[in-house]
């Protein structure tokens, strides 16, 4: 039965045999794919008279739409926090590499660094889809500078910079320019912090609290100014106290507006969140915790010794430690580790644990019309599992991009 | 006109797919060959349907050669309404099986000339050779398709302002508001299933004893418009035992006693697997 060619001539793929993530639960239902996007069988049935060229068995495994990562600094070798003319070749081999952890788009995130990178380094990444060739850049994330410096981490202290004084100006004098900028990691505490916010909301792009010592009023404040996110809850934040919760507070905030959802960033894996910690966020406000992987540039290397930059890091496990040091180096988790980890160590359902990977991130970047979702008319970026949620294979734009050489 | 009954909904529904199932193996559909099959929509087909989508998925029954027909649809509904007749006929039957699109018939509720859309069907059957096995369900009130009490008994395709009865039923399936539920729909004629060469007539649950009762121990009234079955050549009831609440001992016994010949109609089910 050839597909109606009076409407399109594309090919139309029938994923068969599947359990896929729609409406928040898995339900035995074929996908259905043409020119990139998922489409209505039912619409193709009754109005197109077509059917499916191609069909695909995929023996009872989990379609899940493909991981989104709106926090990686690096990996396999790359940091994108470097001062380089070919920023665009490390994007693209971490694109390239991340296919096969299911991650079919991202942020790159770059930390605290010096106006003379941020000049350089983002006039050089343009947001693209993705495809065989890696996965899609959905925009930057920068991660400071202006942020805490009681609450700074790992960013170098001598970078961090403060717009209380000049306000929006100055952040556009460092950045340079917000084109291809999705996110922006900030101390809410900091002077004139409405208007910034309330400027890079305008120019929509998405506010995250984090590396920061707000309280909870401040916090609540720069919510209702249109921050939305929270960058690796519990780290480099105030302890969660019962008198002043801080950021982590805003979990089960009441004095931010209606159906607003914060959205909440938690690095699952296993090293960096106590188990509990993930539990109790997870309790609090399921609906928007979003997982990331914070990956550093050890990600995806093998075990021992490497070189990066000026340090030498030990990959021990999930640990990387710096060479002779119990100092934490970063995460090298994957996502789809995290994945697995959060739905072991909160015992959510499966459905919610693909869901902080995939359906959360897009709402928090308001583009879940067509990302994180398998509804029809969403672009066809989908992930298939094994129970154990191990990925099998990785589809961008309907087009398989990674396959399990293992798997049948 | 045989009476099957069957202990309980289920049986009786995998009776009916077993029979649907012979039916068309028999015929042995192929390109020049297509088996006609009419198709009722409710709550009382939807496991023999389910039954029917099992033989598919094992290999053994393909409706690659097979049309269909919808008995009905309402008017003014969107096609993609949860409650359509074209809803109800992808989710539960056409997106589990080979049919081809162009093979599958539902009258259009939205249709601007909604006579013309009526004309087009019957001459669809017409042109398909007529229904080999029209497969209906029937309303308590004994209404077949939405042919309600007092629709002529040799009436085509067109369109019917539905019984408060019918409204009322379904008002369970729009939210119990009776605002939302359709009032009008497009039916296929009583006169239309007669022409079909055999007619089968799911009836199961207690509610619908009266209704089975009126059926076949009365006469032929257009107040239960199901009772026009009586003079067909070729009619087979499939029920369950509590749908014979209303009949009489001696109907019920008749009709169990010849079971074993029924059952010869569906047992050995045929595959069109090639072994």
């Amino acid at each position: 039965m050839p597909s109606n060619k009076s409407v399109s001539d594309a090919p139309i793929t029938q994923f068969r045999n599947c359990r896929i993530l729609r409406d928040h639960g898995l339900q035995w239902e074929d996908l259905w794919v043409r020119q990139g996007r998922i489409l209505n069988p039912e619409k193709l049935f009754f109005d197109e008279k077509g059917a499916a060229d191609v069909k695909v068995n995929c023996h009872g495994r989990i379609i899940a739409p493909g991981f989104i990562d709106v926090q990686i600094n690096g990996g396999f070798g790359v940091d994108f926090s470097q001062e380089t003319d070919n920023v665009k070749e490390g994007i693209s081999l971490v694109a390239r590499n991340i296919l096969s952890h299911g991650v079919t788009s991202f942020c790159p995130t770059l930390v605290t660094s010096p106006t003379s990178l941020y000049h350089k380094v983002l006039p050089q990444i343009t947001v693209n889809d993705g495809g065989p060739q890696g996965a899609g850049v959905l925009g930057v994330h920068l991660e400071g500078p202006y942020i805490s410096s009681e609450k700074k981490g790992a960013h170098p202290e001598h970078c961090l910079r403060s717009y209380s004084e000049r306000g929006f100006s100055e952040v556009m004098d460092t950045y340079g320019t917000l084109d291809g900028v999705s996110i922006v990691t900030l101390a809410p505490e900091m002077g004139r912090s409405k208007d910034v916010i309330e400027e890079l909301v305008q120019h929509g792009i998405c506010v995250s609290l984090g590396h920061s010592i707000a309280n909870l009023s401040q916090a609540e404040n720069a919510v209702n100014h249109g921050a939305s996110f929270i960058t690796h809850l519990f780290n480099a934040m105030l302890p969660f106290h019962h008198r002043d919760p801080g950021i982590v507070g805003l979990l089960t905030r009441d004095r931010i507006p209606d159906g607003k959802t914060v959205y909440y960033g938690m690095i699952a894996d296993g090293i960096h969140t106590n188990p509990a910690a993930l539990r109790i966020a997870h309790r609090a406000h399921p609906n928007g915790l979003i997982l990331v992987t914070d990956a550093i540039t050890a990600m995806g290397l093998g075990p021992g010794k490497h070189t990066l930059g000026q340090q030498e890091i030990l990959i021990d496990g999930l640990n990387a430690y710096v060479v002779g040091t119990h100092t934490l180096a970063g995460s090298i988790a994957t996502m789809d580790m995290c994945v697995r980890h959060f739905h072991e160590a909160t015992g959510c359902t499966v459905e919610e644990a693909l869901e902080a990977a995939s359906l959360h991130p897009a709402q928090l970047l308001g583009i879940q019309n067509r990302k994180g979702t398998l509804d029809f008319g969403a672009d066809a970026d989908f992930v298939v599992l094994d129970d154990n949620l191990n990925v099998k294979s990785t589809y961008i734009a309907g087009e398989a991009v990674w396959m399990n050489s293992a798997s049948s | 006109m045989r009476l099957v009954i069957l202990d309980d909904y289920s049986l009786a529904s995998e009776w009916a797919a077993k029979y649907i199932c012979n039916r068309i193996i028999q015929f042995n559909p192929g390109p020049d060959k297509y088996f006609t099959l009419g198709l009722p929509t409710g709550s009382t087909p939807l496991d023999c349907y389910k039954k029917l989508i099992e033989y598919h998925k094992n290999g053994d029954l393909s409706f690659k050669y097979v049309k269909t027909f919808n008995m009905d649809e309402y008017v003014g509904l969107p096609r993609d309404h949860p409650e359509s007749y074209h809803s109800y006929m992808w989710n539960n039957f056409f997106k589990h099986i080979d049919i081809d699109p162009n093979n599958a018939h539902i009258l259009d509720g939205n249709a601007e000339d909604l006579q013309a859309e009526c004309d087009e069907f019957e001459r669809k059957i017409k042109e398909a050779g007529g229904i080999e096995l029209f497969v209906g369900g029937i309303g308590p009130d004994g209404h077949i398709a939405f042919n309600e009490p007092g629709s002529s008994l040799v009436s085509r395709t067109r369109l019917k302002t539905l019984a408060m009865d019918t409204i009322l039923a379904n008002a369970k399936y729009f939210d119990g508001d009776l605002s939302k539920v359709p009032t009008m729909a497009l039916t296929v004629g009583v006169g239309t299933v007669m022409d079909a060469k055999e007619v089968m007539i799911l009836i199961t649950g207690a509610h619908k004893a009266f209704a089975l009762y009126k059926a076949i121990e009365e006469g032929v009234n257009h107040m239960w418009t199901v009772s026009a079955f009586q003079q067909h050549p070729r009619t087979i009831f499939v029920c369950d035992e509590d749908a014979t609440l209303e009949l009489r001992v001696k109907t019920v016994k008749y009709f169990k006693g010849l079971m074993h010949v029924h059952n010869k109609l569906v047992e050995p089910l045929h595959s069109m697997k090639k072994n």
